[in-house]
């Protein structure tokens, strides 16, 4: 095998360097790091288990994270005029699972989430599960998954990425 | 400046002009409170949220505490949901079961579950003290209530307009969509979307039958979907999310054919000939459970009926081919709580569940971009309105002033699906219902 497996290391500094992209607000480069067939779900729900018959915040698949991604920068975005700037502090990842066969690994991320825009700060908390696949290309998001402390509270606009 | 005014109160609503104030002033927001939604018919809840006796649930009216409850023969009772010693609510909101009673957690008063006080800890300090006489013996208030095909709606002025006559032929959106399900049946079902709004309740069901924004507003949303699917490789399925979202940029034409119909007392829909939930994929095995239902000619009548936006004046807006209800719950002048539902089609395909949950999430989520283009030009109308430039919203759009006299009518009225006669329908109904109960002429 001359794939190299990753090291906890690894997919913890994958996690980091993640988040570092959407705080640089690089959406183009922080949606390549999505297998093909990847999602980004937000539940709705406490422990959800199910996106399809059970409500999302959202449950995404590429295309549909494009959509937000050209949106975000349309000159007729008027949500985004002036733009919202987002910050993640995140405590260190810990690996869940590995399934070398299958080349998945699981980690799990505590984490502190600010959007601002205009004079507004929103600080939402929560947790980030995210399933890596190592691929030729080097590890890919198959799955993150974004669980508030507070999924089922009236939020107003959440217009980035947690 | 309003309260015991009525005479003011009808001068802020003009032919084709409403007065800021109705959006912006803290005195009309408490007067809404006071009459407008003690006096109409207003959502409670669905009663599949309900099934056994001793549930319940606690929600608003206006701003209102609330409780729906099931009662041991099976009837829903909707009752104030305030303990009658201390105040205390007897139970916090959401869905419950009660058991036998409701308990308050405070000084365990307990009230059979409709209402009646049964009985309280140390009963015998309250002999001879005249208890018997105090509001607190006659247990807890009821509102009047309806229970119309499961949907649950209240009157809590003792005295009014009745369910029937407040509502008349409107109901019909109810019930295509309780018909859409093969059992005539419907369930509160995959959970309620949340998403709070600085600004005011009626800029929320104003944007319900204003079909002259979607393909401004959403270009942004809808537009950059239609156009990021272009781009996809020929021959590529057309995603469920790509048909959920383009009919939002169509032209203007297609709104203005689509259709407008009014009825009294404010409701009114959108999509009398089409709507953008018209040309959806058929979804497997469905069709054949409706007709084997129905038959076919009754199959097609049901599903043919594809209304857009229905709004049951003042605050729910119902979506019957797509299952979803809207509750726009007023909290403040400048402030509104979202409350987004969603039903399964008893006996139905869950792929049609499952759509209807794509759409919810799609469109009416605090993370959906529709909803960031809608919310982003609320708030500027509640900013903008504070403007003392000029004190009128524009309502005029196609008015005629021979539609005072077309209503009321049983049928209610097409017209134009960009006509704004709804928005203004809205507005008469608000000054006829929040003025109903106030004292004439004792004005400052």
């Amino acid at each position: 095998m001359n794939v190299t497996l990753p090291s906890d290391h690894d997919l913890a500094g994958f996690v980091l360097r993640e988040a570092r992209l959407l705080d640089d607000l690089r959406f183009d480069d922080w949606l390549a790091l999505f297998t093909d067939d990847g999602h980004y779900w937000m539940p709705l729900q406490h422990g959800q288990t199910d996106p399809r018959l059970v409500c999302s915040l959202m449950y995404e698949d590429k295309l549909l994270l494009q959509v937000r991604i050209e949106r975000l920068h349309g000159a007729r975005t008027f949500s985004q005029q002036p733009i919202s700037r987002c910050h993640h502090l995140l405590q260190a990842p810990s690996v869940e699972s590995r399934d070398e066969a299958a080349g998945l690994y699981v980690t799990r991320t505590a984490f502190h989430y600010v959007e601002a825009r205009q004079d507004e700060q929103q600080l939402h908390a929560g947790w980030a599960t995210h399933t890596l696949k190592s691929t030729p290309e080097g590890l890919r998001i198959q799955l993150k998954r974004v669980d508030l402390v507070n999924c089922d509270a009236a939020f107003g606009n959440l217009q980035l990425f947690m | 400046m309003y309260r015991d005014n009525p005479e003011a109160i009808a001068a802020l609503v003009r032919d084709t002009e409403v007065h800021k104030d109705c959006y912006t002033s803290p005195e009309l927001f408490a007067l809404e409170m006071q009459h407008l939604f003690a006096n109409t018919w207003v959502y409670v809840g669905h009663a599949s949220q309900i099934p056994n006796p001793g549930d319940y649930y606690a929600t608003t009216v206006g701003d209102q505490p609330v409780l729906m409850v099931r009662l041991p023969d099976g009837s829903v009772k909707v009752l104030h949901n305030r303990c009658l010693h201390k105040g205390v609510k007897l139970v916090s909101e959401g869905a419950g079961h009660a058991g036998r009673f409701f308990r308050c957690p405070y000084h365990a008063w307990t009230y059979k579950l409709d209402g009646a006080l049964q009985s309280t800890p140390l009963r015998q300090g309250y002999e001879n003290t005249g208890f018997e006489l105090c509001e607190a013996s006659r247990g807890m208030p009821a509102a009047t209530s309806q229970v119309y095909r499961d949907f649950v709606f209240c009157r809590l002025a003792p005295q009014g307009v009745g369910f029937d006559e407040y509502f008349g032929q409107s109901l019909s959106t109810l019930d295509n969509m309780v018909d859409r399900s093969p059992e005539g049946r419907l369930q509160v079902a995959g959970g309620v979307l949340r998403y709070m709004h600085r600004c005011n309740w009626k800029m929320l069901v104003d944007n319900q039958t204003d079909t002259c924004h979607p393909m401004v507003a959403h270009e942004s949303s809808a537009g950059t979907a239609v156009r990021v699917w272009k781009a996809a490789p020929e021959g590529t399925p057309k995603p469920m999310a790509v048909e959920l979202f383009a009919p939002f940029v169509s032209p203007y034409e297609f709104f203005e054919k689509m259709g407008i119909r009014v009825w009294d007392h404010g409701h009114g829909h959108t999509g009398v000939a089409d709507s953008i939930h018209a040309a959806y994929s058929p979804v497997p095995g469905y069709w054949e459970q409706m007709v084997a239902a129905y038959g076919e000619a009754r199959a097609k009548q049901i599903l043919g009926e594809v209304r857009h936006n229905t709004v049951y004046w003042p605050n729910i807006m119902v979506k019957g081919p797509i299952q979803t209800l809207r509750l726009f719950k007023p909290i403040a002048a400048d402030r509104t709580l979202v409350e987004s539902w969603t039903f399964r089609l008893v006996g139905a395909p869950d792929l049609l569940l499952e759509r209807t949950l794509m759409y919810n999430r799609l469109i009416n989520a605090p993370t959906s971009v529709v909803g960031h283009d809608d919310l982003e030009m609320y708030e500027r109308a509640q900013a903008g309105l504070l403007s003392r430039g000029t004190d009128w919203i524009n309502v005029a759009r196609l008015y005629d002033p021979a539609e005072h006299d077309r209503l009321p009518r049983p049928e209610g009225v097409v017209t134009n699906g960009t006509n704004e006669w709804q928005m203004r329908n809205q507005m008469r109904s608000w000054v006829r219902h929040i003025t109903a109960s106030m004292k004439q002429g004792v004005a400052a």
